[in-house]
């Protein structure tokens, strides 16, 4: 009876760690894949390391593969592809003083256009309403129309 | 006056950008190594067995570093340009053979003349990695103290040999 009860104490302990191992290797391609959709195929470059079939995204998702395996960060396996690649295999850039105007350009463009609307609608705003008319305008109207009825005011 | 000025004043700026912009090749990335130590490496001469090559061996030197392999259609337009300017013996130049077959690649510098004064054999694509090569051909200029100074991707010319590289190279031997 022992026996069977160690014998299946055993097989649990094989199992557990087992999925333990499944589970741990899934988490790592889950974080492969994470990773190779930030970076960038430098042949395809509208591509993502994960998409492309270019042979050299094959060989940086082996290098990503590797080094994740080593037990390397995903900030230091960005940090050697940049190193080698430059800012350029992000497909989000990081911001620095290179790619202020990247980031920073179509918010100033927003603001440049919003401060010339408001400009313009303050313009047409301040302008005068139209003067009412000079008596001899108003002695031409009325040989044109007819003399005007009462106050002058269509009704 | 004022109402023609501002949007011509804006078209030409547009323009300008984009005159500049689509005149950039998008498939020319800057390489961050510019500037920087050229990665070291140490791999097999190719069809020299058992000989090995370290960059460190070109100390003292301006060289060339040109990334090429047999199955690259560029480097076949890229290689008489290389042969002639070996001719002239202006700087070493030395190869690194990336991700080829032996065989074929020495059959190719049969084929079309060798004007390297060794390749480097990269079987594997690493040191490739190592240097940001993703289309070959592509050059490196290193200097004399193993600091990379310019790289071309893509074929080199003569253009790009008498405008860029070999003033560049001049200018470093002093």
């Amino acid at each position: 009876m022992t026996r069977t009860i160690g014998f299946v104490l055993v097989c649990l302990c094989f199992l557990v760690s087992g999925l333990k191992a499944q589970e741990s290797s899934l988490q790592t391609q889950e974080r492969t894949r994470q990773l190779e959709e930030k970076l960038r195929c430098l042949v395809c470059q509208n591509q993502t390391l994960a998409d492309s079939n270019a042979e050299l995204a094959g060989d940086l998702r082996k290098q990503v593969a590797e080094q994740m395996a080593a037990g390397k960060s995903d900030e230091q396996i960005i940090e050697y592809l940049t190193a080698r690649y430059g800012d350029f295999v992000l497909y989000d850039p990081p911001f620095k003083l290179r790619t202020a105007l990247l980031w920073v350009g179509p918010f100033a463009l927003l603001a440049l256009g919003a401060a010339a609307l408001v400009l313009v609608l303050r313009r047409r705003r301040a302008a005068p309403e139209e003067a009412p008319l000079a008596p001899d305008e108003k002695r031409v109207v009325e040989r044109v129309l007819g003399p005007a009825k009462g106050d002058g005011v269509p009704r | 006056m004022k109402r023609v000025l501002l949007p011509l004043a804006v078209f030409l700026l547009i323009v300008g950008f984009l005159a500049v912009g689509l005149n950039l090749d998008p498939r020319e990335v800057p390489s961050p190594l510019i500037g920087k130590a050229a990665p070291a490496f140490e791999l097999p001469v190719l069809g020299q067995d058992g000989r090995r090559f370290l960059p460190t061996e070109m100390r003292g030197k301006v060289w060339l570093l040109n990334v090429w392999a047999s199955w690259c259609v560029s480097c076949r337009d890229e290689h008489p340009v290389l042969v002639e300017l070996s001719k002239k013996d202006l700087l070493p130049i030395l190869g690194l053979n990336y991700k080829d077959n032996g065989e074929d690649a020495q059959r190719w510098l049969k084929q079309f003349g060798n004007p390297y004064q060794l390749s480097a054999v990269d079987a594997d694509g690493r040191i490739g990695i190592d240097y940001g090569v993703y289309g070959v051909p592509e050059t490196y200029l290193i200097d004399a103290d193993g600091v990379i100074r310019f790289k071309q991707i893509g074929p080199l010319t003569p253009a790009v040999l008498e405008r860029k590289v070999l003033p560049m190279a001049a200018a470093l031997k002093k």
